[in-house]
């Protein structure tokens, strides 16, 4: 970071919050439609028009995957809870008041646990997830850049006034931009995998800020910290921070004070600027929401929203790196993919072979699947067709070659891979005897090759143990005809 | 209580009145003498009573996820101060950037 | 008696009847308001269309072989209630010709039981007051006296049907506002249970306290209208889950078995000598009637108005914080969106509406929270309990609906004068208890022509609306205070 080393005397000191947007049928407090890209102002009613008399009612829907999504993280679901009032006027707020939660949400602590790059392993504690309504959205004209600085009027859409909104707050447990970045993923696996938000930052259905201080390391107060605004995408969350601890280390540096503040970040420039910090500090004068009632959940309520831990994205990738021996990178993107962590589970289940079966499911199988445009859990090659492929192959019973196209034909036919390996006689030819003539055919079509290699160029090798794969039609154990070829050509 | 003074411009800025100095100074007035009034709740003996949100205790008053229909947006629109096109227009909004 | 000036049960029946049709009652009805309302000042607005189309579809309805409990019936809905395609202003500059785009249940549930919209009747402005004074768009006279205000907030329903110009109102009780005018025009006012009627489409003043309730010549007819709105409704989350049971069809002939509280802190002693001796005879009455009268407290009955005035406007500064100027109603430009919010509401709140706004935001801000607000809702805790205890002695408590009978318009220009009206009337309503008035006698004030009627208050405990409605029923049919006196309007103008 600095040249001078400097970098390595503080730690940065960072914690997150991220707003995201449940997938629902109907909004928060009313029946109209929670979808994206509608057109302007038709998703609107009394209710989230903040309508004189207009009185809101809680979706089930939104409440219980706020609570799966809590106990998916250990939160304690408290057995009561409820509805505040956020007193501030913008126009884009209806109501001019957010309904939210204040001292009692629905989720408190709890843990995000990840993996970096190094392999290390990571975690920051959770202070609360709670629920709330999200805003209209403001388009700003006259400024020619359509950016609410100079201004001179701004459009209003409601559509979006009333989407039920999770705030998710953590504790500063953070420590570097690359530890933020990979909190966020496993935010954003996990609500993909409970089916409670579609997490798409180009949408706006997760908005994050990022408090940010850095201290001597060794000390255990806290720095000044500021709060940084505006980042769209999980890199730029990762760009942002990285250059405000940079900007912090250079005051400190220089002998100059960090100012609390709010930084919007340019992404264009790479850089946070200041946002002009209030004159005076909000005062929301929260107070419970006399029109609603208070939540309250049995422990045999919660039972039911309590899925299988087993399963959850963080947890697969966990056992998929320290039972399974998979890299960081596969176990990852076997639970990033939609069903496929369930199917590959299911054909490791078969096979006891999890790096072989990753290597298919990450290899043929998705590549299969980007081109046919089906899913790997609904081609015609089930988890138990996979798991034969695998298990002849692992026995060397076929060649990967073989392996290669009998697996595209089950994709697209379905049927037994080991079933079309018999009928066709497929199986692994690695009989050096059944291969001898073979081999010389393969020499005698091929004399230049063999000149070639016996003048050296060792690659004319691979190309006749090509050839020989051809002619077998890729039956040939290749390890068995490579030693054949070595044998013959060594011969005078 | 903690005064019986209160701060009307501070108030009225956060409820987003506008108020001239007549009516700073007779609100102000009204108010004070109604929190001298309302000083007598510092005699019962409250630090060990529950605050009443809703009298009438109810939990978990919630609504199935479905679609309900929504308004026409010409009706909606028809009763805003100033629409454009299919939006609400509102004069500009003092940003927050510096 | 013409159709104009019979009860609702007894119009109904006459249509249910095909006696007379609903249209025949509707063209009649909005020709008395067109001679009448000028001078009375109950309605804001005439919904001239909205009564012909419902009365359209009453007829048709009876013609099809249905029966209606409110068939044909005349109704005054307070301004601050929804009626799709009406102007609905809360009595507010602000609101000031916006048009509901949607209908508040309990409304809907009266024109499904065949009531016919008569009008949009004046208010307080946002139900904040106690005599219909601080409406921004008209004067509402008492019909027994027009120098006299007809009471508040729900003044312009009550004025209606004191008046003859409904036969049934519907009005919003927070503090008192439906018992305090019913006392002051003669009529009953009666403030269900909080949370059996639904709130839905009322504009909210403080929504813990708010409750629509009706108003009535009769019990009876208030009981028919009850039981037409009342019942959980899926679009309020605070309306009660509880089965309603119908109140009308009364079984009761006299009190006798009845227990009723007299509360020892309504000292009558502080009233004027014809008012309490007013009072001192309704409560003889009900011992005549068979009750037996029971001494209770309430001992924290006097921090009911400190308490609600903290409350109320805490709630109500919040409520009305969506009048901004952006989506609906009035606008006064601005330089930019902040200076348009304070102008906006600057022009269309009226002084008490702000005076409100402003205690409730004091109440609720930082630091102050705790010793107002939170401080006011253990208040509204012990007021709760005392009538619990007192209810464990009796079965319904009665007391003064107000300290005097109707005054004159700007008798009360001191805010606090004005708010010691619901004295009597807050502390049932931070209980959240079912209460109703009815006429229980007269006075004539120095000055006053005529009698003015009084209303003794009666209340039960929490969901108790059948019991409180018989024995008002009982009380009604053994005193006859209505028939004693009629509202010189109601005489002297022809119609
Ligand atoms: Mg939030
Ligand atoms: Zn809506």
């Amino acid at each position: 970071m600095n040249a001078d080393g400097s970098a390595s005397k503080y730690e940065a000191v960072i914690g997150i919050e991220c707003h995201v947007e449940l997938r629902t049928a109907s909004k928060m407090f009313c029946g109209c439609r929670n979808v994206f890209g509608a057109e302007p102002n038709t998703n609107v009613c009394p209710v989230c028009l903040g309508m004189p008399g207009a009185l809101p009612v809680p979706n089930r829907r939104a409440i219980e995957h706020l609570v799966r999504a809590g106990l998916a993280f250990g939160c304690a679901i408290p057995a009561f809870s409820k509805f505040d009032r956020k007193n501030y006027f913008y126009p884009d707020m209806p109501k001019d008041y957010q309904i939210s939660q204040y001292d009692m949400p629905l989720a408190q602590g709890g843990v995000v646990s990840y993996f970096l790059a190094d392999g290390t392993k990571g975690m920051c504690r959770l202070t609360r997830i709670h629920l709330e309504e999200d805003t209209g959205k403001s388009t700003h004209g006259g400024s020619g850049d359509g950016r609410i600085a100079g201004s001179s009027y701004s459009l209003i859409d409601f559509n979006r006034a009333g989407v039920p909104l999770m705030e998710c707050v953590s504790e500063p447990d953070i420590r570097s931009a690359e530890e933020a970045v990979a909190y966020l993923e496993t935010l954003k696996r996990t609500f993909v995998a409970l089916g409670v938000s579609d997490v798409k930052m180009e949408e706006g259905s997760l908005r994050c800020d990022a408090n940010v201080s850095i201290r001597l390391r060794g000390n255990t107060e806290l720095g000044t910290k500021t709060e940084i605004k505006n980042m769209n995408s999980f890199r730029s969350v990762g760009r942002a921070i990285e250059s405000e601890i940079a900007r912090q280390i250079a005051l400190l540096e220089a002998g100059t004070r960090i100012v609390q503040e709010t930084r919007g970040w340019d992404e264009a420039g790479g850089v946070t600027h200041s946002m002009r910090s209030k004159e005076q500090a909000h005062d929301y004068r929260y107070f419970p929401d006399p029109d609603l009632a208070p939540i309250e959940f049995a422990p045999a309520a919660l039972g039911g929203l309590r899925g299988d831990s087993e399963v959850l994205p963080q947890r697969r990738i966990e056992r998929y790196v320290e039972a399974d021996g998979l890299s960081i990178v596969q176990a990852q993107q076997l639970v990033d993919a939609p069903g496929v962590a369930d199917y590959f589970d299911d054909v490791v289940a078969r096979t006891h072979k999890p790096q072989a079966s990753a290597n298919f499911v990450l290899g043929e199988c998705s590549r299969l699947a980007n081109e046919t445009q089906v899913p790997v859990a609904h081609s015609k090659l089930g988890a138990g067709a996979l798991a034969e492929l695998v298990t002849l192959v692992e026995a060397r019973a076929i060649t990967s070659k073989v392996a290669k196209s009998v697996l595209e034909r089950v994709w697209r036919d379905g049927g037994s891979p080991k079933a079309i390996v018999e009928s066709e006689g497929l199986g692994a030819v690695s009989d050096p005897n059944a291969l001898a003539t073979l081999v010389t055919d393969v020499l005698a079509a091929h004399a230049k090759s063999v000149d070639d290699y016996r003048a050296g160029k060792g690659a004319a090798l691979q190309f006749l143990v090509g050839q020989a794969m051809k002619a077998s039609r890729g039956k040939a154990d290749p390890s068995v005809v490579e030693g054949l070829l070595r044998e013959r050509l060594a011969a005078p | 209580m903690s005064s019986t003074n209160i701060d009307i411009r501070h108030v009225a800025k956060l409820a987003r009145l506008a108020l001239s100095d007549d009516e700073v100074a007779l609100y102000g007035a009204q108010l004070e003498n109604l929190l001298v009034h309302v000083a007598e709740l510092e005699k019962l003996p409250t630090a060990d009573v529950v605050a009443t949100a809703q009298v009438i205790p109810s939990r978990n008053v919630e609504r199935d996820d479905v679609n309900t229909p929504s308004l026409p947006r010409a009706l909606v629109l028809a009763g805003a101060p100033q629409a454009e096109g299919v939006y609400f227009r509102v004069p500009r909004i003092i940003a927050e950037e510096g | 008696m013409g159709p104009l000036d019979r009860s609702a049960a007894a119009l109904a029946r006459a249509v249910s009847a095909r006696e007379l049709t609903a249209s025949e009652v509707a063209e009649a009805m909005l020709t008395r308001v067109g001679e009448r309302n000028p001078a009375l000042g109950a309605y804001l607005s005439v919904t001239a269309e909205h009564a012909r189309a419902a009365a359209r579809r009453v007829d048709e309805r009876i013609a099809a072989g249905e029966s209606l409990p409110l068939a044909g019936v005349p109704l005054a809905v307070k301004d601050n209630m929804c009626l799709a395609g009406t102007r609905t202003t809360a009595a507010s500059r602000i609101l000031e010709g916006w048009i509901a785009p949607y209908t508040a249940t309990a409304v809907q549930r009266c024109l499904d039981a065949g009531a016919i919209p008569i009008g949009k009747a004046n208010l307080d402005e946002f139900a904040m007051g106690s005599s219909c004074e601080n409406s921004a768009l008209g004067i509402t006279r008492n019909p027994w006296d027009q120098t006299r205000v007809p009471g508040g907030s729900s003044g312009g329903s009550v004025a209606a049907v004191a008046g003859g110009l409904a036969t049934i109102g519907l009005g919003s009780d927070t503090g008192g506002s439906i018992r305090e005018p019913a006392a002051f025009c003669g009529v009953v006012g009666f403030k269900p249970t909080y949370g059996r009627v639904s709130r839905y489409g009322l504009i909210a003043f403080a929504s813990s306290l708010d409750q629509i309730g009706p108003i009535a010549r009769t019990v009876e007819d208030a009981a028919l209208v009850y039981d037409a709105m009342a019942g959980k409704d899926p679009a309020d989350a605070t309306s009660l889950d509880l089965a309603v049971e119908a109140t009308a069809g009364f079984d009761r002939d006299d009190l006798r078995g009845v227990r009723i509280g007299i509360v020892a802190e309504f000292d009558l002693a502080r009233l004027e000598d014809d008012v309490a001796a007013v009072y001192r005879a309704a409560y003889a009455d009900l011992a005549r009637l068979g009750a037996e009268l029971v001494d209770v407290s309430l001992p924290t009955a006097d921090y009911g108005l400190a308490t609600y005035y903290l409350i109320a406007p805490a709630e109500c500064s919040s409520n009305l914080a969506r009048f901004d100027g952006v989506r609906y109603g009035l606008r006064v430009e601005g330089d930019d969106v902040g200076a348009m919010y304070e102008a906006t509401r600057a022009a269309g709140f009226g002084p008490e509406v702000k005076r409100r706004i402003l205690i409730g935001t004091h109440a609720l801000s930082s630091g102050y929270y705790d010793a107002y607000y939170v401080r006011a809702q253990k208040a509204r805790t012990l007021i709760a309990n005392d009538f619990a205890r007192a209810f464990e002695r009796c079965d319904a408590i009665a007391s003064p609906a107000a300290a005097s009978p109707a005054f004159p318009f700007n008798a009360k220009s001191d805010p606090y004068s004005m708010y010691l009206m619901d004295y009597y009337t807050i502390p049932m309503s931070l209980a959240g208890l079912p209460a109703l008035s009815v006429p229980c006698g007269y006075v004539t004030p120095p000055g006053s022509a005529h009698p003015l009627p009084l209303g003794l208050a009666l209340t039960t405990p929490l969901f108790a609306e059948r019991s409180l409605l018989s024995f008002a029923h009982v009380y009604e049919r053994g005193t006859m205070h209505a028939e004693r006196y009629a509202p010189p309007v109601l005489t002297e103008v022809p119609g």
